[in-house]
């Protein structure tokens, strides 16, 4: 018989213990860390950015990564938005009862291959064990603390009009990638999710001088939450054309058959900077080399409060509306 | 792309010489014309009317409310398409309601029902391979699109024996909705853009007889931006010419024999009769039935029927029934954007990505 979670695997005794000697101690730069109830950090001097977030995904598992790189990178692209590197990720885990001990065995190997990847170190975490029926497998939370490197505020407030508008890369590729295992899409060849971290992009921008005024990560909601959220707390009117958004060949098919909008879906490794007129060129060479492109221009609002506006490849005009609810595949 | 539709642009300028009304049928076309704002490149004049070609939208509010019945029950898998699942029964909306009660069937899942979504029939197949003391039953719903699929299940669970999956059917059939639209005394229709995918199935025959019936002009095409334009070209030529023709626009994947396999298994299974059309009332010929060997699939006759909910109340603002048969556009309707969004729809129109009201409201140019 496969091994698999028990409920005494959370329970504090000698089960919960063998888990933690032999599947999560891995995850700790230092594993005397796990003895003890809090982490001492030493950090740099300088502002520290600070956040947290929780992951639920079904399935756990998809093309290009599972629940535990998302949990790790997600948490860091979060700080990178601040312009922050990550320093330090707490991680706790809420297991179902009968999960494989395989499956979490790869989540594990991916939250620590992600913190590598990210440069942080996993410092403290928790394990609780729920009744099956109660959860949906893995939930995972992580909380990280990183240093601002961004010498101005990256904040919605400091968008301007006349600032430029890029992305980081091309979009939609996460959301197909779920979506797609979700419902059993076999789509040739696959589409992997572009879950990766965004700090090696923004640290780019930083090295180079580029000035920033925002950064938004692209995750659930995709491209379009992001823009109408930014354009809410700037007040301004986001103009973008639709022409320059880079879609993949693979994710423009699917959203066609299935009736969605790439701009809607999600995506885990992007994101979109706003920068000054003056530094809209640099920025746009050193993106271009992760996919990146320009997008559009921010201007003053038109009417009461914020609205982005979106140019069809066709010339005519629509507002860009964030998507409502979930994403349904339409019928024919 | 963007080339090829501004030269069809012009040249559909350049042949109108008249107001000509025509409707695009299919609310996957509708969603094209908003989505890329082909409307702001027609010629004054040029008037669109957008059908009744969405499937959620004309389901049966009573095949829903049965749904929703069902779904309440322990023992019942319900399972639908994607849209289907955010589509408001009868009671939304109407004053006096059970404010708890689930109006969908997202609703009824939340209320503990086990509803799934599907994306092809045959998994209903397998859930209910997988809980034998289950019963497993499938709204289906759609067009000549996807009632083929349909089939092909009922086939195959009826050749494997399996007792305990079933059907709630409301498949639909469009050529004879598009008759019943002419047949309306206050009807504007001077031509059709007839739906390229339900002519890949059923082939153009059906539409070759409206034509001659009517003397109204039909042009098959499909969904993409210069699709649409070639198709409305193709239309506004035959109106200028006043030839009431039948044309296919959409020759890369219409032939006039449609598809012979999905044809036979519609056949096989299916036997065409009068059916109800939310918004546009009874059809005659506008849906299927089970054929007499696949009766004992119907869930209905195997579950029961269950208790179906309060009528709408006229309080009601939506309009969805106009719209659906061209007689209003979305923006006109008081509720459109205030009381009913895609989060809070009253009306079918508004959930669906066929439905013209979701249309508008997804690709607005105005604040609402």
């Amino acid at each position: 018989m496969a091994e698999r979670i028990q409920l005494a695997h959370g329970g504090g005794g000698t089960l919960m213990q063998q888990l933690i000697d032999q599947e999560l101690r891995a995850l700790y730069a230092d594993p005397a860390q796990v003895l003890h109830d809090a982490a001492l950090l030493q950090v740099p001097p300088g502002p520290l950015a600070f956040s947290t977030d929780g992951y639920v995904v079904q399935p756990l598992e998809f093309p290009g990564g599972n629940i535990g790189s998302l949990a790790v990178i997600g948490t860091a692209n979060d700080l990178a938005m601040a312009g922050a590197r990550a320093l330090h990720l707490s991680v706790a885990m809420i297991l179902e009862e009968g999960l494989p001990l395989e499956v979490l065995r790869r989540v594990v190997a991916a939250l620590a291959a992600a913190a590598r990847q990210c440069g942080l170190t996993i410092v403290t975490g928790d394990t609780k064990v729920v009744e099956r029926g109660k959860g949906d497998g893995v939930f995972l939370t992580t909380s990280g603390i990183g240093l601002v490197e961004a010498p101005e505020p990256i904040d919605p407030r400091a968008i301007r009009p006349g600032d430029q508008l890029l992305v980081s890369g091309d979009l939609g590729r996460h959301g197909v990638a779920i979506l797609a295992a979700r419902h059993g899409l076999d789509l040739v060849p696959p589409v992997l999710s572009d879950c990766a971290p965004l700090w090696p992009q923004v640290q780019a921008l930083l090295a180079a001088g580029v000035r920033i005024h925002c950064l938004r990560d692209l995750t659930r909601g995709g491209l379009a939450s992001a823009l109408q959220e930014l354009a809410v707390a700037a007040g301004v009117e986001l103009a973008i054309e639709e022409a320059c958004l880079p879609v993949a060949e693979p994710v423009a098919r699917t959203c066609e058959l299935l009736g969605f909008e790439p701009l809607h879906l999600a995506n885990e490794g992007r994101f979109v900077a706003v920068v000054p007129p003056e530094a809209a060129d640099r920025a746009r060479a050193l993106l271009a080399a992760g996919g990146g492109a320009w997008i559009g221009t921010v201007r003053p609002a038109t009417g009461a409060g914020g609205r982005v506006l979106l140019t069809t490849a066709l010339g005519t005009e629509r507002l860009l509306i964030p998507l409502s609810g979930e994403l349904l595949p339409r019928i024919c | 792309m963007a080339g090829r539709v501004t030269e069809l642009a012009a040249e559909l300028a350049s042949t109108v010489s008249r107001p000509w009304t025509v409707m695009e049928v299919c609310g996957g076309q509708t969603h094209a014309i908003l989505r890329w704002g082909l409307d702001q490149l027609l010629p004054p004049g040029l008037r669109l009317i957008h059908g009744p070609g969405c499937p959620v939208c004309v389901t049966p509010a009573e095949r829903l409310d049965a749904a929703l019945a069902l779904a309440a029950r322990p023992e019942v898998i319900l399972c639908s398409y994607g849209d289907m699942l955010r589509v408001p029964g009868s009671a939304a909306g109407a004053a006096g309601a059970d404010p708890v009660a689930a109006t969908d069937l997202l609703g009824a899942r939340a209320a503990g029902g086990d509803v799934r979504l599907l994306t092809s029939p045959l998994e209903a197949m397998a859930l209910a391979q997988a809980a034998p003391d289950r019963e497993v039953v499938f709204l289906a719903v759609g067009f000549e699109t996807t009632a083929p699929a349909t089939a092909l299940l009922l086939r195959q669970a009826r050749a494997l024996g399996l007792a305990n999956l079933s059907v709630l059917l409301a498949h639909v059939r469009v050529a004879p909705a598009m008759e019943a639209l002419l047949l309306e005394p206050a009807n504007q229709v001077q031509g059709f853009l007839a739906a390229g995918h339900v002519g890949a199935v059923m082939g153009t025959a059906e539409l070759g007889q409206l034509v001659e019936r009517h003397r109204v002009p039909v042009v098959v095409t499909g969904f993409e931006p210069a699709d649409v334009m070639a198709g409305l070209l193709r239309l506004v030529q035959l109106l200028e010419a006043g030839t009431p023709a039948l044309a296919n626009a959409y020759g890369r994947v219409v032939r006039a024999q449609g598809n012979g396999v999905a044809q036979a298994l519609l056949q096989e299974v299916f036997v065409v009769t009068d059916q109800p059309w939310r918004g546009l009332g009874p059809i005659a010929g506008g849906g299927f039935a089970l054929a007499p060997a696949y009766r004992h699939f119907d869930a209905l006759g195997r579950l029961g029927a269950p208790v179906v909910g309060p009528e709408p109340a006229a309080a009601s603002p939506c309009i969805s029934g106009r719209i659906l048969q061209g007689r209003a556009l979305p923006a006109e309707c008081p509720a459109f954007g205030r009381a009913c969004t895609p989060e809070h729809p009253l009306g079918a129109p508004m959930v669906s990505s066929e439905g013209a009201c979701a249309a508008y409201y997804r690709y607005r140019r105005q604040a609402v």
